[in-house]
C-alpha cells in the first residue's frame, strides 16, 4: 500500500540547501491536505549530522541513506540510492526542490518506475479531491493545470519561491533512521566545482539596477541603457541572451544561472520575464517593466509598466530622470 | 564520431499565444513555429565536434510535417541526415513517453554521443533527455557548456547554480544536454542549403497508444494570474509614460 510523502534534501559544501526548506513546506502543505505523513530523505557519505538538522522539522520521519560513493553527487548514485530508499518506503509522492541537481538525476530515477517528473510546479491543491498540479509553460506565458496519469509514486518538483522555506512547520520527535544503500558503478566522475573569475560587479550590492533583454536587438544599443543606469546611478544588467550572444560580460547576468538581486529598483527594458529570469530579480522592492508585448509575464510582477518600444521609452526616460535629478 | 542531436519545434518566442477553447492547448492554427532555443546550441556544438574528430551528425525530431522546417534548416547548417519521427500534433506526449518513442526510433543507430538542449521552451520539462539516457543504459550530463571529446571519453563542463561549474568525465557513449550560449550558432550557407537537399531523411512512424503516452495529464491551461497590481502608464504614448514613470519614482517608490 502506498503511503506518505517522501520529501529530498539537497545538500552542497557541508550545509543544507535552503531551498530544501520549501520543499519540505510543500510536502507539509500537501501531506495536511490528504492526510499524509511526510518523511524527509538525505543522502550522503557520513552526512549524519545534516541529517540530524533536519529533524528540527515536523516531520514523521527522516531517512538518512549512506553509502561512501554518495560523498560526492553523481547521478549514477543519486538515481541508485534514491530508487533504494523509494522502492523501501513505498510512498505515493516523492517532492523534490527544483534544483540543477535535481534536475540532474530525478528523471533517471523516475524512468525506472515507468514515468516521468511532474517538474518545476508552482502550486499544488486539491480538485475533487484529485492532486493537482500547476506548471509553469511557454517561459511563463501560461500556466497549466496537470494531474498525475499512472499509479504511484508521483514524482514532482517546485520551483523555487513556490513554498516559502519560513513556512516549513518546526516541531521535533522525527529521529534520524539510518539506512545503508546498494550503490551501483558509477560512470562518471566528478571534479571540483569552482567559480569563473570573481565576479569584477557585484550586482547584490547595487540599489538600482536597469537590465535589459532580448528586446535591446543588438550590442550598439546598449549604450542607451548604459546611459540610464549612469543617470539614475545603478548598475546595468541583462538577461541571459545578452550574455549569450557576449554583448555584456556573464557577471552581469541576472537569474538561475547567474546572480540573484534584491535592489531598490529593477528596470526591466524589453526582458520578457522567462521563470530563470525572474528567480533572481522578483525580490526586488520596485519592479519597472518596459516591453512592446503586454502579456510578457514580466508585467505578472512589475509595479510599474510601459507597454511600448524601448527605443522610445528609453531615452525619454533618461530625460525626465536627468530633468528631476537637475 | 556520430551524434544524433534532438531537436524540437517550438512556438516562436514571440508569438502572440490563444488559448484553445477547450483550454487543453493553445491554438495552433496561425502559430509561428521556430527551432527550440538550446537546441540550436546542441544542433551547433554537434557539428563543431564532427569538424574536429570527423565522423557523423544525425538530426532527429518529433512532430508534424511542419517539423521539416527544423530538419531542412539543421541539414543546411551542416548535419548529414534526419530522423524525422512522425507524430500528429493532437498527441502530446509526456516526457517519458516522449523518450521511449525516441528510443525506438533510434535503436539501430548505436550513435557515440546524443545530444539535446536543456529543456524545451513550450513545456519545459526538462526531462526527455536524461530518460532517454537511462531508457538506453547510458551515462549523461546535464546543463553542459562545454565538451571536450579530444580524449577516451568525454570531460564536459556543467553549469550549476549562482555562478558555480563543475567538470565531469564520463565514457562513450553518453547523452549531454546542451544549455545555451555554449558557442555562436552558425548561419546556414546558400551552398549548405542547396546540399541539403540531397540529404537523407528518414521517416518513422512510432507505435503510440494515446493512453499509455501519457503519465501526466494537462487538464486545463490558462493565463496566469498576476502576483501584483502593475500601474501601467502612459497609455501607449511612450514619452508620457516616461514622465509618469519618473514622476511615480520620485513621488511614491521615492528612488529618485
Amino acid at each position: 500500500m502506498k503511503h506518505g510523502i517522501l520529501v529530498f534534501i539537497e545538500h552542497r559544501a557541508g550545509a543544507i540547501n535552503k531551498i530544501s526548506y520549501e520543499a519540505i513546506a510543500a510536502a507539509q502543505d500537501i501531506g495536511a491536505k490528504l492526510n499524509q505523513p511526510v518523511s524527509a530523505v538525505l543522502l550522503g557519505a557520513n552526512f549524519q549530522d545534516l541529517a540530524q538538522q533536519v529533524t528540527a522539522y515536523k516531520l514523521d520521519g527522516v531517512m538518512y541513506a549512506d553509502n561512501e560513493k554518495l560523498a560526492e553527487y553523481t547521478p549514477d548514485g543519486y538515481a541508485d540510492a534514491m530508487e533504494n530508499v523509494v522502492r523501501a518506503r513505498d510512498p505515493f509522492l516523492v517532492i523534490f526542490p527544483h534544483t540543477y541537481l535535481v534536475r540532474d538525476f530525478a528523471p533517471k530515477l523516475s524512468a525506472r518506475f515507468g514515468k516521468g517528473v511532474i517538474s518545476d510546479c508552482i502550486r499544488a491543491g486539491l480538485e475533487n479531491g484529485e492532486l493537482v498540479f500547476s506548471r509553469r509553460i511557454f517561459l511563463g506565458k501560461i500556466d497549466a493545470d496537470v494531474v498525475p496519469n499512472s499509479d504511484a509514486p508521483v514524482f514532482a518538483t517546485f520551483q523555487s519561491g513556490a513554498y516559502r522555506g519560513e513556512t516549513a512547520e518546526k516541531g521535533e520527535g522525527a529521529a534520524v533512521e539510518t539506512m545503508a544503500v546498494e550503490v551501483g558503478e558509477i560512470r562518471m566522475k566528478p571534479e571540483p566545482a569552482f567559480q569563473e573569475v570573481k565576479s569584477a560587479v557585484d550586482l547584490t550590492k547595487a540599489e538600482i539596477i536597469v537590465a535589459v533583454g532580448r528586446g535591446i536587438k543588438g550590442q550598439e544599443n546598449l549604450q542607451l541603457v548604459e546611459k540610464l543606469a549612469q543617470i539614475l546611478g545603478g548598475e546595468v544588467a541583462a538577461s541571459r541572451p545578452i550574455c549569450d550572444a557576449g554583448w555584456l560580460p556573464i557577471d552581469r547576468q541576472i537569474g538561475s544561472s547567474g546572480q540573484t538581486v534584491a535592489p531598490k529598483l529593477y528596470i526591466a527594458l524589453g526582458i520578457s520575464g522567462a521563470i530563470q529570469h525572474l528567480v533572481g530579480m522578483k525580490n526586488a522592492s520596485t519592479i519597472v517593466a518596459v516591453n512592446k508585448d503586454p502579456e510578457a509575464p514580466i508585467f505578472d510582477i512589475a509595479d510599474y509598466g510601459i507597454v511600448g518600444d524601448i527605443f522610445e521609452v528609453i531615452p525619454a526616460l533618461t530625460e525626465e530622470v536627468k530633468k528631476l535629478k537637475g | 564520431m556520430k551524434i544524433i542531436v534532438l531537436m524540437k519545434q517550438v512556438a516562436n518566442k514571440d508569438a502572440i499565444l490563444r488559448i484553445n477553447k477547450d483550454q487543453t492547448w493553445i491554438e495552433e492554427s496561425d502559430l509561428s513555429y521556430e527551432v527550440n532555443e538550446s537546441d540550436g546550441y546542441a544542433l551547433e556544438e554537434s557539428l563543431r565536434l564532427k569538424e574536429k574528430h570527423g565522423g557523423e551528425v544525425v538530426v532527429c525530431t518529433m512532430g508534424a510535417a511542419r517539423v521539416k522546417a527544423v530538419i531542412k534548416d539543421a541539414l543546411a547548417r551542416g548535419a548529414d541526415r534526419a530522423i524525422h519521427i512522425v507524430a500528429d500534433d493532437s498527441l502530446r506526449p509526456s516526457p517519458f513517453a516522449a523518450a521511449s518513442i525516441i528510443a525506438g526510433a533510434i535503436k539501430d543507430e548505436h550513435p557515440d554521443l546524443i545530444m539535446s538542449g536543456l529543456q524545451s521552451d513550450d513545456n519545459s520539462y526538462a526531462q526527455t533527455g536524461v530518460i532517454l539516457a537511462e531508457l538506453l543504459g547510458l551515462p549523461h550530463a546535464t546543463i553542459v557548456i562545454e565538451v571536450d571529446a579530444s580524449g577516451e571519453g568525454l570531460r564536459v563542463k556543467r553549469e550549476l547554480e549562482s555562478g558555480w561549474y563543475q567538470w565531469y568525465t564520463m565514457p562513450k557513449p553518453a547523452l549531454l544536454t546542451i544549455q545555451s550560449g555554449i558557442s555562436q550558432i552558425r548561419y546556414a550557407t546558400l551552398k549548405g542549403i542547396m546540399a541539403a537537399k540531397k540529404k537523407e531523411i528518414r521517416e518513422v512512424t512510432p507505435q503510440m497508444d494515446a493512453n499509455t503516452a501519457s503519465h501526466q495529464k494537462v487538464t486545463k491551461i490558462y493565463f496566469p494570474q498576476k502576483q501584483k497590481q502593475t500601474q501601467f502608464l502612459g497609455n501607449g504614448d511612450a514619452k508620457a509614460g516616461a514622465a509618469m514613470l519618473a514622476d511615480k519614482l520620485r513621488t511614491e517608490a521615492r528612488i529618485i
